[in-house]
C-alpha cells in the first residue's frame, strides 16, 4: 500500500511495477544497474514492451536457472505461472485497500489455507509492533506511523481500518499463530526520499503518464464509473459467490497481469522498487516457512510484479544504494474522518461508514443500514416510520435493478433515503452522510505503544530554545523582539492550543506592551499524556497545533470562537492555519444575523492586525476579513438598534463604542470611516433608536469633527426638549457625556451644552426628577472629582455667567496669556530640562 | 414556464384522450402526441421486462426522458436537461408503486416532467387534475351528471369521473398539477386513494378498486407563499424528489434570454442587443443569493427569503426591456433592471432589506465591472 497519500481510483494501488514478463537478457538488467532509483522512463526505453508469446516460457525456465547466481533465491519459479494463486506456491491475496469485500475474502481465503506466515504491503520496520495489534485495548481505525527520528515532521502513515483487508489478515494471523512479515519497502528508505509520500509526486508531474488500473478494468466493462464497478464485482459479491475463496483472487491476478502487460510500469516507477522488495522478501519467507505456507496480502495491481520470475540480484540491484534515514515506527490512533479525507493522510475512501457497515454486517445490507438511517434521523427528531424504511429498501433495490447492478449500493441507497425519509432534501441528508457514510469512530492503540514523533520534536525543540520542563513551578518574562524569546512564545502558544498546559499566560508586570509577554511555566508528568494524546494531529508542534486549529476552526459554532481561534494562531504563528480559519470566521460571520456578535468578533480581529503587526506576520487575510466584517456591522447595525429595552441598549452602546474603536486600528480604512460616520449621523437622527445609542452617536461624532458643535447642541436640545420622555433624556445624556470617555471635560468646555442640561434638569417634574436620578447619579459619579467640581461651580454660577462670557474658555484660565506669569516658570524648566537658551522656545 | 393544459384535455369523456383532433392543428399537442414516434421507436427496441400496463421499460422510460441514440439509429432528444438520478429515482418510484411528488421552485420544469413521464408511463398525459384554491372534492373524486341523476337516480352511468378515478380503473397514471394550492381537506381525499388504493361510492353502495398500473404524479411548489403544506400521513405516501435550478450559470442565463426573447416578441418590445451582460448579472444576482455563496466560491452570504426562481429572474428582465424600450434609449441598463430585483430579493421588509444590502456593499460593490450596478441599486435602495 502505498505510504501516506494514497490510492483511490478503485482503492487497488496506482503503484506499477515492471511489467514485461522475463526482462530480456542482460541489455535491460545492466540498464537497471545504471539507472539511478527511482527508475523511470529509460528503463522503459530500453525495456520489451510486450512479452513475446510462446518464446516466454523458455525463457522464464532459462531466467531460473541463472537464479542460484544470487545465492538465495531459492526456488522462484516452481511451479507458479504469473499472475496465479494456485494451490501450490505461496497464496497471493491481491486487494483493494479498504475494501470491505477484499476484506472479507481475505479471512475467507486465509481460513481456506492456514498459511503459517501472513505477509502484508506495509513497511518492515513495524514487524515488531505487530504484536499489538491483539492487544485488547487496540482498536481500529489506527494507522502506522512512520517518522524520521532527527525530522519527526517528515512522517508516513498506513491507515487500517476494521474492514481493510491488510487489518483482516493481521488479526487473523495474530489469532492463529501465524507470523506475521511487513514487506513493502522500508520507512528509512520512503523518508529519505524528498517528497514523504513516496510514490505519489509523480503521479502529479505526469498524470497523463499514470493509469488507473481499476479504471482500466471498468472501461473494458463497459462502467463508466471505476468505484462502481469494484463494487459490483468485488466488494458487492455476497461470501458464497463461489465454492472456492482463492478463485475471486486468481480471476483478479489474471485481468491485472493482462493490464500490466499492456500498459507497463504506467507511470510508477517507483513501483519498480517496493516490488523488488516484496519479492526479496517473498523469497525469504519462502525459505523460512515453506512455499505452500506463505500467503500475500497486497494491492491487487502488485500481484503479477510478485508472481513474476527475476532474480534475486536483479532485485537487490534495483535496491542498491537508496537513501536512507533513521526511522522510528508506531502505532496511533486514527478516524473514520480521516481515512475519508483525500488529501494529507486520508486513505482517500469515500465513505469509511458504510464500508465498515457492509464488512460488519452478516446479512442483508441494505435493510440493515435503511434501519439504522431511520434510527438516526428519529434520533433527530424527524418521523421516520417502519413503512418508510421499507420503501427506502423497495426504492433502492428496484433502482439498482434498472441501472443494471448486482446489489444496492451506497449511491441506490443514498437516493433512496433522499426520496423517501428526507423529503427530497439534502439537509437531512447531510447528516446521514456525515454521521453514517463517513461515521464518527476513532480508533484506541495500546498505552504502551512507543512514544509518539510529537514527543520527540517537543524534545527537540525545548533543548533548542534552552527552555527545560521542570516541575517547579517558575515565571519567565518574554521580549518578543528577540528571536529565541519570540520563538519560545511561539511554542507555548502552539502546545496550548493542543491542550498541552505547560505554560499559562499571566499579566505581565506593569507592561502593557504588545512586545512582553509573561508566562507560568509547570511541567507536570500528566503532560506527557497530552502529547501523546495531541500525536494524532501530526508529527511536530507546529503540523499538530496547525491541523488542531483547523479541526477546531470548523467546528466551532460561535463567530467568538472563530475569532478567538485567530488570535491564538497569530500568537501562536501558525499562519498555515490562517486561510482556514479566515474562510471559517467568514463564513460564521456571512451567516450570523445578530450584529452583536459581530460586534463583538470585530475588536479581537483588530486587536489580531495589531499583534500581526508586532510579530511580523501577513496580516493581509485578516484585514480583509476584517474589513467585510466592519462592513456588515454597518449594514445590520441600524436595523438592530431599534425595539431595544434599557439591558440591550446599553449592550449596543458597549458594542458602538468597540466597534468604533475597533475601525480606526484597521488599515485603510478611509472610506469605511466614512460610510460608518454616516451610519452614525443616521443612529444619532432617528427617534426609533433608543436615547442612549442616539447620544453615543452624536458624541463619537462630535468627538473625531464629523460633528459641530451647533450641530450637536442641536441635537441634545431635541433630544432633551419636553416632549421627551424623562427618562429617555436621561439615557441620551447618559450616552452622550457618560462613561470614562472625558464627557466631564466636554460639559465644562462647552457651557452651551451644558446650559441645556441645567436647562432640561431643571425643567422635569418632580416625579420625573426622581426617576432619573439614579441614571444621573451614575452618568455624573463616573467624571473625576476635579471635573465634577469646575461643573459643580460652573453651575451654580448659573446661566448669566455664561452668556456674559460667550467665548467659551478653559474655567479657570483667562482669555488672553500672562505673559509675565509664563516667564517665571522658564528658570525651573531650564533646571529640569538642563538646557540654556529656552528663551523663545516656549510660549 | 409551462403552457396551461389546452382546453382539449377538460373535455368530459374519454374521447379527448383518444385525440380526436388531429395534433398538428392543436396549439400544443400532449406529449405522447408530439413525440408519439420515438415513443414508438422505443417500445421497438424496449427488450427489458416492462411492469404491468406500462407502455415501456422502467429503462427505457428514463432514456425517453434524458435521451439517447437506440441501437437502430432513432434519436431519443432529452426531455429533460439536468442530473439523470433525479429521472432515475423518479421512475423507479413509480416502478415500485409508489406515489411521486416533484417538488421545485417555479421554473424548473415539474410539470413538464410529470407530463412526459405520464406520457411514457400510461402512454397517456390527460388525466390532469390542476390543483388551485377552489379545486373541489369532485375534481379528484367523482362528481354527478344531475340531469341524469334526477331522471333516473343514482347510478353508475350518472356519475361523472375524475381524472383519477379513471386512472384508477384503468390502470393508468393519474397527474395532479400544485398539490399545496389544493386545501389541506381536498388534499387528504388521496390518503385512501393512495394507501388502499381503493375509492368508494357510497351513493351507490360500490368502489372503485384501482387496477394494477395505477399510480398518480404530483407537482408542487415549496417556498411559495400560502400553500396549505402537505399533511404528513399524504406526505408519508409520496417519494419526493426535488428537481434542482439550472446547474450552471451559462445554462441559467441562456433559459432566460431564450424566454426573454419569445416574452419580448409577444409585447412587441423592440429587441435590445447589449441586454445579455444585464441578464448575466441578473441570473449572477439571484444564484449567488439563492445559494448562499458567491460565484466565485469564497465568501457565504445570507439568503433572502423569497424564492428567486429562474421564473423571476425572467420577468425581472423583461420588465427592465419594457423600461429600456419605452422610457430609455432602448438599451437595457442597470437602473432599468435595479428596481425590479430589489423587488424581487427585498420581500420581507426588515430581514431581506439588510441582506440586500449587505450583499450589495460587500459583494457588488467591490466587482469590477459592476459599479453602474451598485449605483443604481443604492438610487433605488435609499
Amino acid at each position: 500500500m502505498a505510504p501516506g497519500a494514497s490510492v483511490r481510483g478503485g482503492g487497488t494501488d496506482h503503484h506499477v511495477g515492471d511489467v514485461t514478463s522475463a526482462p530480456d537478457g542482460g541489455a535491460d538488467e545492466s540498464v537497471r544497474a545504471v539507472t539511478s532509483v527511482p527508475v523511470d522512463g529509460a528503463d522503459e526505453s530500453v525495456r520489451p514492451v510486450t512479452s513475446v508469446p510462446g518464446g516466454g516460457t523458455d525463457h522464464h525456465v532459462g531466467d531460473v536457472t541463472s537464479a542460484p547466481v544470487g545465492g538465495t533465491a531459492g526456488p522462484v519459479g516452481s511451479g507458479s505461472r504469473a499472475g496465479r494463486a494456485r494451490a501450490e506456491g505461496p497464496l497471493l491475496l491481491g486487494v483493494r485497500h479498504h475494501g470491505p469485500g477484499s476484506a472479507r475474502a481475505v479471512r475467507a481465503a486465509l481460513d481456506d489455507r492456514r498459511p503459517a506466515a501472513v505477509l502484508i504491503e506495509g513497511p518492515p520496520e513495524a514487524d515488531g509492533l505487530v504484536e499489538l495489534a491483539a492487544d485488547q485495548a487496540m482498536r481500529p481505525p489506527v494507522a502506522l506511523l512512520a517518522h524520521a527520528v532527527d525530522d519527526p515532521g517528515r512522517s508516513a502513515f498506513w491507515p487500517f481500518a476494521a474492514f481493510s483487508p491488510e487489518w483482516v489478515a493481521i488479526r487473523w494471523a495474530l489469532a492463529h499463530g501465524a507470523a506475521v512479515r511487513f514487506i513493502d519497502l522500508p520507512a528509512a528508505h520512503t523518508l529519505a526520499a524528498t517528497d514523504p509520500t513516496w510514490g505519489d509526486g509523480d503521479e502529479e508531474l505526469h498524470p497523463e503518464l499514470r493509469i488507473d488500473p481499476v479504471a482500466e478494468l471498468a472501461d473494458a466493462a463497459g462502467y463508466d464509473d471505476p468505484e462502481r464497478w469494484w463494487e459490483d464485482v468485488i466488494e458487492l459479491r455476497g461470501a458464497t459467490a463461489s465454492a472456492d475463496p482463492t478463485a475471486p483472487f486468481a480471476a483478479l491476478a489474471e485481468a491485472m497481469g493482462s493490464l500490466r502487460e499492456t500498459h507497463g510500469h504506467g507511470g510508477h516507477a517507483r513501483d519498480l522498487v517496493r516490488e523488488a522488495h516484496m519479492r526479496l522478501r517473498l523469497r525469504a519467507a519462502r525459505k523460512e516457512f515453506g512455499d505452500d505456507d506463505v500467503a500475500v496480502v497486497c494491492g491487487a495491481w502488485h500481484v503479477p510484479a510478485l508472481a513474476r520470475k527475476t532474480t534475486a540480484t536483479a532485485d537487490r540491484a534495483l535496491l542498491k544504494g537508496l537513501p536512507k534515514v533513521k526511522t522510528g515506527m508506531t502505532w496511533v490512533p486514527w478516524t473514520h474522518r480521516r481515512l475519508a479525507r483525500r488529501s494529507g493522510y486520508g486513505a482517500g475512501i469515500d465513505a469509511p461508514g458504510w464500508y465498515e457497515h457492509l464488512f460488519a454486517v452478516l446479512d442483508r445490507p441494505v435493510e440493515r443500514w435503511m434501519t439504522k438511517v431511520a434510527g438516526l434521523l428519529r434520533a433527530e427528531d424527524r418521523l421516520v416510520s417502519p413503512a418508510h424504511v421499507i420503501e427506502s429498501v423497495r426504492l433502492a433495490e428496484t433502482l439498482a435493478a434498472m441501472r443494471g447492478r448486482p446489489l444496492a449500493g451506497l449511491g441506490e441507497t443514498t437516493d433512496a433515503v433522499r426520496a423517501v425519509m428526507c423529503d427530497g432534501s439534502d439537509v437531512p441528508l447531510d447528516l446521514v452522510r456525515d454521521r453514517l457514510v463517513v461515521g464518527d469512530i476513532l480508533g484506541e492503540v495500546p498505552a504502551d505503544a512507543p512514544a509518539v514523533p510529537l514527543q520527540r520534536d517537543l524534545d527537540r525543540l525545548q533543548r533548542g530554545l534552552r527552555l527545560k520542563p521542570e516541575a517547579v513551578e517558575r515565571e519567565v518574562g518574554l521580549d518578543l523582539r528577540k528571536e529565541n524569546d519570540a520563538a519560545r512564545s511561539r511554542l507555548l502558544h502552539r502546545l496550548r492550543l493542543l491542550s498541552v498546559g505547560w505554560g499559562e499566560p499571566v499579566a505581565g508586570r506593569g507592561s502593557t506592551g504588545t512586545f512582553r509577554e509573561s508566562w507560568r511555566l509547570r511541567w507536570e508528568p500528566e503532560l506527557h499524556v497530552r502529547v501523546a494524546e495531541a500525536g494524532v494531529w501530526g508529527t511536530t508542534v507546529a503540523s499538530a497545533a496547525t491541523a488542531r486549529a483547523e479541526s477546531r476552526a470548523l467546528e466551532a459554532t460561535s463567530l467568538a470562537d472563530v475569532t478567538s481561534l485567530a488570535e491564538q494562531c497569530l500568537l501562536a504563528g501558525l499562519g498555515e492555519a490562517l486561510p482556514v480559519v479566515m474562510t471559517a470566521l467568514a463564513d460564521r460571520a456571512a451567516l450570523d444575523t445578530d450584529v452583536g456578535h459581530l460586534a463583538q468578533a470585530l475588536p479581537a480581529l483588530a486587536r489580531s492586525l495589531r499583534y500581526g503587526d508586532v510579530r511580523a506576520t501577513d496580516t493581509a487575510a485578516l484585514a480583509e476579513v476584517a474589513a467585510g466584517l466592519a462592513e456588515r456591522i454597518r449594514v445590520g447595525l441600524p436595523p438592530a438598534c431599534t425595539g431595544l429595552d434599557a439591558d440591550a441598549a446599553v449592550d449596543m452602546r458597549g458594542h458602538l463604542d468597540a466597534v468604533h474603536t475597533a475601525l480606526a486600528l484597521l488599515p485603510d480604512n478611509a472610506g469605511l470611516t466614512d460610510r460608518w460616520a454616516r451610519a452614525l449621523r443616521g443612529l444619532a437622527g432617528r427617534d426609533s433608536v433608543p436615547g442612549v445609542i442616539r447620544g453615543r452617536a452624536a458624541r463619537l461624532l462630535l468627538d473625531e469633527g464629523r460633528l459641530d458643535e451647533d450641530e450637536a447642541a442641536r441635537l441634545m436640545g431635541l433630544a432633551l426638549s419636553p416632549a421627551t420622555p424623562p427618562a429617555d433624556a436621561a439615557a441620551w445624556i447618559e450616552g452622550f457625556v457618560g462613561g470614562a470617555s472625558g464627557g466631564g471635560m466636554l460639559l465644562v468646555h462647552d457651557e452651551r451644552l451644558l446650559a441645556l442640561v441645567d436647562a432640561w434638569l431643571t425643567g422635569v417634574t418632580g416625579e420625573a426628577f426622581i426617576d432619573v436620578l439614579p441614571l444621573l447619579r451614575r452618568t455624573f459619579s463616573a467624571y473625576e472629582t476635579g471635573v465634577r467640581r469646575t461643573l459643580g461651580e460652573l453651575v451654580a454660577r448659573g446661566p448669566s455667567a455664561a452668556t456674559a462670557r460667550p467665548q467659551a474658555g478653559t474655567p479657570g484660565f483667562a482669555v488672553h496669556l500672562d505673559e509675565e506669569r509664563a516667564d517665571a516658570v522658564l528658570p525651573v524648566l531650564r533646571m529640569l530640562l538642563g538646557v540654556d537658551d529656552l528663551v523663545g522656545a516656549g510660549t | 414556464m409551462t403552457v396551461p393544459e389546452t382546453i382539449a384535455s377538460a373535455v368530459p369523456g374519454a374521447g379527448s384522450r383518444t385525440g380526436t383532433v388531429a395534433p398538428a392543428e392543436v396549439l400544443r399537442p400532449h406529449a405522447e402526441h408530439a413525440f408519439a414516434d420515438e415513443l414508438k421507436a422505443l417500445a421497438a427496441a424496449d427488450d427489458r421486462p416492462r411492469p404491468v400496463r406500462w407502455q415501456l421499460s422502467p429503462w427505457a422510460v428514463a432514456t425517453y426522458l434524458l435521451g439517447g441514440t437506440l441501437p437502430d439509429g432513432t434519436v431519443i432528444t432529452p426531455k429533460y436537461v439536468g442530473p439523470r438520478r433525479i429521472v432515475e429515482v423518479a421512475v423507479t418510484t413509480l416502478a415500485t408503486d409508489r406515489a411521486l411528488l416533484l417538488l421545485g421552485v417555479p421554473g424548473t420544469a415539474k410539470t413538464w416532467v410529470s407530463e412526459h413521464l405520464a406520457a411514457a408511463v400510461s402512454g397517456d398525459s390527460t388525466l390532469l387534475v390542476q390543483g388551485t384554491a377552489g379545486t373541489p372534492e369532485e375534481a379528484v373524486r367523482y362528481g354527478w351528471n344531475y340531469a341524469r341523476l334526477l331522471a333516473h337516480g343514482p347510478s353508475r352511468e350518472a356519475l361523472v369521473p375524475s381524472p383519477v378515478m379513471r386512472a384508477m380503473s384503468e390502470g393508468l397514471t393519474a397527474r395532479v398539477e400544485e398539490l399545496t394550492r389544493i386545501p389541506a381537506d381536498v388534499q387528504d381525499t388521496l390518503i385512501t386513494i393512495l394507501s388502499e388504493k381503493t375509492l368508494p361510492v357510497p351513493e351507490l353502495g360500490q368502489e372503485v378498486q384501482a387496477v394494477r398500473g395505477f399510480n398518480l404524479i404530483a407537482t408542487a411548489n415549496d417556498r411559495d407563499r400560502g400553500v396549505n403544506d402537505l399533511s404528513s400521513a399524504l406526505r408519508r405516501r409520496f417519494n419526493t424528489v426535488v428537481l434542482p435550478l439550472p446547474a450552471t450559470p451559462e445554462a441559467e442565463v441562456d433559459i432566460v434570454s431564450r424566454r426573454v426573447d419569445q416574452i419580448g416578441r409577444s409585447l412587441d418590445l423592440p429587441a435590445v442587443p447589449e441586454g445579455v451582460e444585464e441578464i448575466r448579472r441578473v441570473v449572477t444576482v439571484f444564484r449567488e443569493l439563492r445559494d448562499g455563496v458567491t460565484t466565485d466560491g469564497r465568501t457565504k452570504l445570507k439568503s433572502p427569503s423569497g424564492t428567486l426562481s429562474t421564473a423571476e429572474a425572467i420577468s425581472v428582465v423583461t420588465g427592465g426591456l419594457a423600461l429600456a424600450a419605452h422610457f430609455g434609449d432602448g438599451v437595457l441598463r442597470p437602473g432599468d433592471v435595479a428596481a425590479g430585483v430589489l423587488g424581487a430579493v427585498v420581500r420581507d421588509p426588515a430581514a431581506d432589506r439588510v441582506v440586500w444590502q449587505e450583499y450589495l456593499e460587500t459583494v457588488v460593490r467591490e466587482r469590477d465591472g459592476w459599479k453602474d450596478f451598485y449605483r443604481a441599486c443604492r438610487e433605488v435602495s435609499a
